[in-house]
């Protein structure tokens, strides 16, 4: 019998948050201002997501991770030069909106068909990874209707901690109200786990291993199927940023006591 | 075509990398792309950090510094120098990836670039000149060690030739002896080294050390260069820390060497004649290798400090009265705050014209050098293939081919011929002719881009750090501009300063080949102007023209009292047309990238909406610039073609007509007195005369320089039109919230 996961990543590009976001109505919708040209980042939730996943390949051998990823092709393989770098995994690109006004069932519907072309993919092994939230947009229901789907019913969401015991079981903490976690078990895959933070730092970047995955991101790139995803139907009555959330500051030598003293302060008014 | 497509767009935000790729010219490069984004959280990581808090402060080598070490190993910054055989992960040649990566990490801090880099010139005299064997040896000592390998990596440091006290001296002048210890018959022979350096980098952690010596030893022939290791018998003393008012991000040290070595270490090995040991390569030779490449990425370094200082000042400028008690929100003054004025607009193009232009000439040079490495391998395989021995033989083969390498070009610029690019991609399929024109050109480039884009750089840099007002000299400048500065300062410096840079161009340019090149260019932007002409390529077409005369005449020329213009020792000439030069490079390769975008940016895939109005901007910034080098041009022609001319007195013969001059000419021809009496250049029946110097200065012969130069002053019109279109585009671009490092 083989080994290891099957660990399928979501996850695509959102606007590099240090940018001025400004929403502006574009011939196709709602969007924002200059958002083709925005330097963009990978979600950095889906980020936590995708380095989780390489761990936990890394552990249990015979594992393979999938990045599959819905955003127009030009800017996901401009993304793809330092995601690349992180960890060994195989692209999945889907050459579409990668809007944060799309209606995350389009989305969705898009990844579930280009998780379900993937060949090989053993679902009995399967993890189904993501972001449980998103820094374009926080709806936090895009991953769930990915595992809808495609068939998988146990879904953990906010999860900081996945581990697996020596006879499989796994174990995950999610977030819960108060600062609590909710710890769960679950005897086998597949699975779908939105991750919140996780535990782990960002893996420097290693060109060495950028060059090995490019290998087969390049022609995946070429090949990458177009779809149309958006919010046809949806009307958006408005659009504005919560300007008051926008003001960033920019400090050092702070210790972590006073800012989150400043944090209170701020929340009580 | 940029004049009809691009006249009304504006750039909507700063140039990111896509737009940076087609520039210069890495859009296909992945290896490349992820060089630089891995390069860049290095340098907008955990450098950034140090620099914020506090660790320039120090001139000691600590372990806080040390970690940056770890991350160049880790991010693939320390293999970059490698070939895949010993552990690196770039194929071919590496000009053009060492640049990208000095200019990451110097757009934070030029001590953490200078830093790296200065490991790879220690192993850059082992990779260019040393034997198969040093080479294998060293290269897998160096490169950083495998997940799971416990190895510890070697790093090296390269000790040139500045003898106590002084810092950075003519390569002629070495510090450094060597000798033989012992010499055993059958055996190999120790020598006994002994070495000061000064201003060493790396020199606090280094485990090697290249060391450039000079034979005191009737048994060692003249000069090499020897590789010291740290557990070698006899003294190997760091020395102490230099008190760098700069770059502390990088160890530099003083050290001691006094060591015992197997000959085995002299780089390139040697041959034994006559019971004298006598080096494969002497020490100029190694170094000229070396520093020709590394010099590039200096200048680079300078660039990337500029261009780095745009996003700060146009944030600082806008919110500069934001929290005052005028301008509520809403405001032109809340809102564009200092850019409501002219002037800081147009000093920040300047500063960002400089900073394209300089990067453009840099990138430009070390691609090239990417493309003259093999062809220098392949040359030197071929003269001996062909027999020809180094020296004399060889300088024949090379004039021959230098001749056919003119012949070629001229034959090309005739009209149909039907091509004005002088590229090395269009030349002839005859090796010696291609390494011929390549090293003309590299041969000007390379000291053209260290003088260039560091001195006028670091004057700009000025500049740069006066828009931000009293902000700009604190630690807490956002983009630390007034450090940047200062290290700016050292890269005008460093491998080889300022007037080392004007006496090499003084020479290679004024080479016949190569100004058969620069006549092509000349011709190719006439070429670009006709179809681009809002990139100012007609205005530097005509500067390029009045240098290349006014070279032209100062080769052959003389001064008022007979001495030839034009020679080695006579530097207020030489040296102004050098930098003369280097303006007009610059801006030209500023130009190229910019025609590159526009040609290639659309089939490169960039948004062809915003498209226009990078290309629109970018190519206003081309014509600020040429209109500046334009005017730098015809200053320094003006000054050297008219100023060693003796300008002509009241008193000197012939100079101007006298009263009884003026009546002898009334008897002759009656009424011809009348068109000169009382003009500014005759002296009244009185002895009066007009309150000036003397007559006016004559012109005779330079007649073609004046057509010259008023063409030359009529072709910058539009020049300040661009200017202030490039200047209101900095008012609209949007720039993010925040830089993105800690600053």
């Amino acid at each position: 019998m083989e080994s290891g996961y099957h660990i399928v990543v979501c996850g695509s590009l959102v606007p590099d948050p240090l940018q001025t976001l400004e929403p502006d109505v574009g011939p196709k919708g709602p969007a924002l201002k200059n958002e083709m040209v925005l330097p963009s980042v990978l979600d950095p939730w889906a980020a936590h997501a995708l380095y989780e996943a390489a761990h936990l390949a890394k552990e249990y051998a015979g594992s393979k991770v999938w990045l599959v990823s819905v955003g127009p092709k030009q800017r996901l393989q401009q993304l793809m030069m330092t995601v690349a770098q992180k960890a060994p995994f195989s692209f999945v690109p889907v050459d579409g909106s990668a809007s944060g006004f799309c209606d995350p069932f389009e989305t969705a519907t898009a990844l579930a068909n280009a998780i379900g072309a993937i060949p090989d993919l053993d679902r009995s092994r399967l993890l189904l990874f993501g972001g449980y939230a998103s820094a374009s947009r926080d709806a936090g229901v895009t991953l769930q209707v990915v595992g809808e789907m495609l068939g998988i019913t146990e879904v953990f969401l906010a999860v900081d901690s996945l581990s697996v015991s020596e006879n499989g079981e796994i174990s995950l903490l999610e977030r819960v109200e108060g600062g609590n976690y909710l710890f769960s078990e679950c005897d086998c895959p597949p699975l779908v786990v939105g991750w919140a933070t996780g535990h782990l730092p960002e893996p420097p970047n290693n060109p060495q291993i950028g060059m090995a995955n490019m290998r087969s991101i390049m022609p995946a790139l070429q090949k990458a199927p177009q779809v149309q995803v958006g919010a046809e139907g949806v009307s958006f009555a408005k659009v504005e940023l919560p300007q008051q959330q926008r003001t960033t500051r920019i400090v050092k030598d702070v210790p972590v006591e006073q800012i989150a003293g400043e944090i209170v302060a701020w929340i009580r008014g | 075509m940029l004049s009809s497509a691009n006249g009304d767009s504006v750039m909507k935000t700063l140039p990111g990398d896509e737009i940076r790729q087609v520039q210069w010219r890495f859009s296909d490069r992945f290896d490349l792309q992820m060089l630089v984004q891995s390069a860049r959280s290095v340098a907008r990581g955990l450098v950034a950090r140090l620099v914020a808090s506090g660790a320039r402060n120090t001139h000691e080598w600590t372990e806080e510094k040390a970690q940056m070490l770890t991350a160049f190993d880790e991010a693939g910054i320390t293999s970059v120098f490698m070939d895949p055989e010993d552990g690196g992960y770039i194929e071919g040649p590496k000009n053009f990836a060492l640049a990208l990566l000095a200019f990451e990490l110097a757009w934070v801090d030029g001590g953490a670039a200078t830093g790296s880099l200065a490991g790879n010139l220690a192993l850059e005299p082992i990779k260019e000149k040393g034997t198969e064997q040093q080479r294998s040896h060293y290269m897998k000592l160096c490169v950083p060690p495998a997940p799971g390998d416990t190895r510890k990596a070697w790093r090296g440091a390269f000790a040139l030739t500045e003898p106590i006290p002084y810092v950075g001296v003519d390569t002629g002048v070495l510090g450094g002896k060597v000798g033989i210890a012992r010499w055993n018959d059958g055996e190999e022979p120790i020598l006994h080294v002994e070495k000061r350096g000064r201003f060493i980098t790396n020199m606090g952690f280094a485990n090697f050390v290249c060391a450039a010596v000079d034979s005191d030893d009737p048994r060692i022939k003249g000069s090499c260069m020897v590789i010291l290791e740290e557990g070698d018998p006899g003294v190997f003393d760091r020395g102490t820390p230099t008190k760098k008012l700069v770059h502390q991000l990088s160890s530099t040290t003083d050290p001691v060497f006094s060591l015992d070595i197997p000959a085995s270490r002299i780089i390139g090995g040697y041959s034994v004649k006559d019971g004298v040991i006598v080096p494969q390569w002497n020490h100029s030779q190694i170094i000229e290798s070396v520093f020709r490449r590394t010099r590039v990425t200096v200048g680079l370094m300078t660039s990337a400090k500029l261009l780095s200082a745009i996003e700060p000042v146009i944030r600082y400028q806008r919110g500069r009265f934001r929290g005052g008690a005028s301008g509520a929100e809403g405001t032109p003054r809340h809102d564009l705050g200092l850019q409501m004025k002219e002037d800081p607009l147009h000093r920040l193009i300047d500063v960002w014209a400089t900073g394209e232009a300089s990067a453009s000439l840099g990138f430009a040079t070390a691609r090239l050098f990417d493309e003259f490495d093999p062809l220098e391998r392949e040359t030197e395989r071929l003269l001996g293939d062909l027999n020809v021995a180094p020296g004399r033989a060889q300088m024949r083969t090379m004039m021959e081919a230098q001749k056919r390498a003119i012949q070629f070009l001229e034959e090309s610029a005739k009209p149909e011929s039907g091509r004005y690019s002088t590229g090395v991609a269009s030349l002839p399929d005859d090796t010696l002719v291609r390494f011929a024109i390549t090293d003309a050109i590299t041969n000007v480039l390379c000291p053209a881009t260290k003088l260039w884009n560091t001195g006028h750089g670091a004057n700009m840099m000025r500049e740069a750090v006066s828009l931000m007002g009293g902000y700009g000299i604190t630690e807490d400048c956002p983009g630390f501009l007034g450090m940047k500065w200062m290290d700016a300062q050292l890269e005008a410096t460093y491998e080889g300063p300022e007037a080392v840079q004007r006496r090499q161009l003084s020479v290679t340019m004024a080479n016949e080949l190569f100004l058969t090149i620069f006549r092509g260019w000349i011709r190719e932007m006439r070429g670009i102007a006709s179809e681009y002409p809002e990139t100012g390529a007609c205005t530097l077409a005509s500067a390029m023209e009045l240098w290349l005369w006014s070279l032209t005449y100062l080769l052959e020329g003389k001064d008022a009292d007979g001495r030839p213009l034009f020679k080695d020792q006579r530097q207020g000439v030489t040296f102004p047309m050098a930098d003369a030069l280097s303006w007009l490079l610059a801006s030209r390769c500023q130009i190229l990238d910019t025609i590159e975008l526009a040609a290639r940016g659309a089939e490169r895939g960039l948004d062809a909406e915003a498209l226009p109005g990078y290309v629109r901007f970018f190519s206003d910034l081309c014509h600020v610039q040429a209109a500046r080098a334009a005017g730098e041009t015809s200053r320094v022609c003006s000054l050297l073609v008219y100023g060693y001319n003796r300008h002509p007195g009241w008193k000197d013969e012939g100079a101007c007509l006298t009263d009884e001059e003026l009546v002898s000419a009334e008897s002759l021809i009656p009424g011809s007195a009348a068109g000169v009496a009382g003009t500014a250049d005759s002296i009244g029946a009185d002895g009066t005369r007009a309150t000036k110097a003397g007559p006016c200065a004559g012109h005779e012969g330079l007649e073609t320089f004046q057509r010259l130069q008023k063409r030359l002053h009529a072709c910058l019109s539009g020049s300040a039109l661009a200017k202030d279109r490039a200047a209101r585009a900095l008012t609209s671009v949007s720039i993010p919230e925040a830089l993105d490092y800690p600053a």
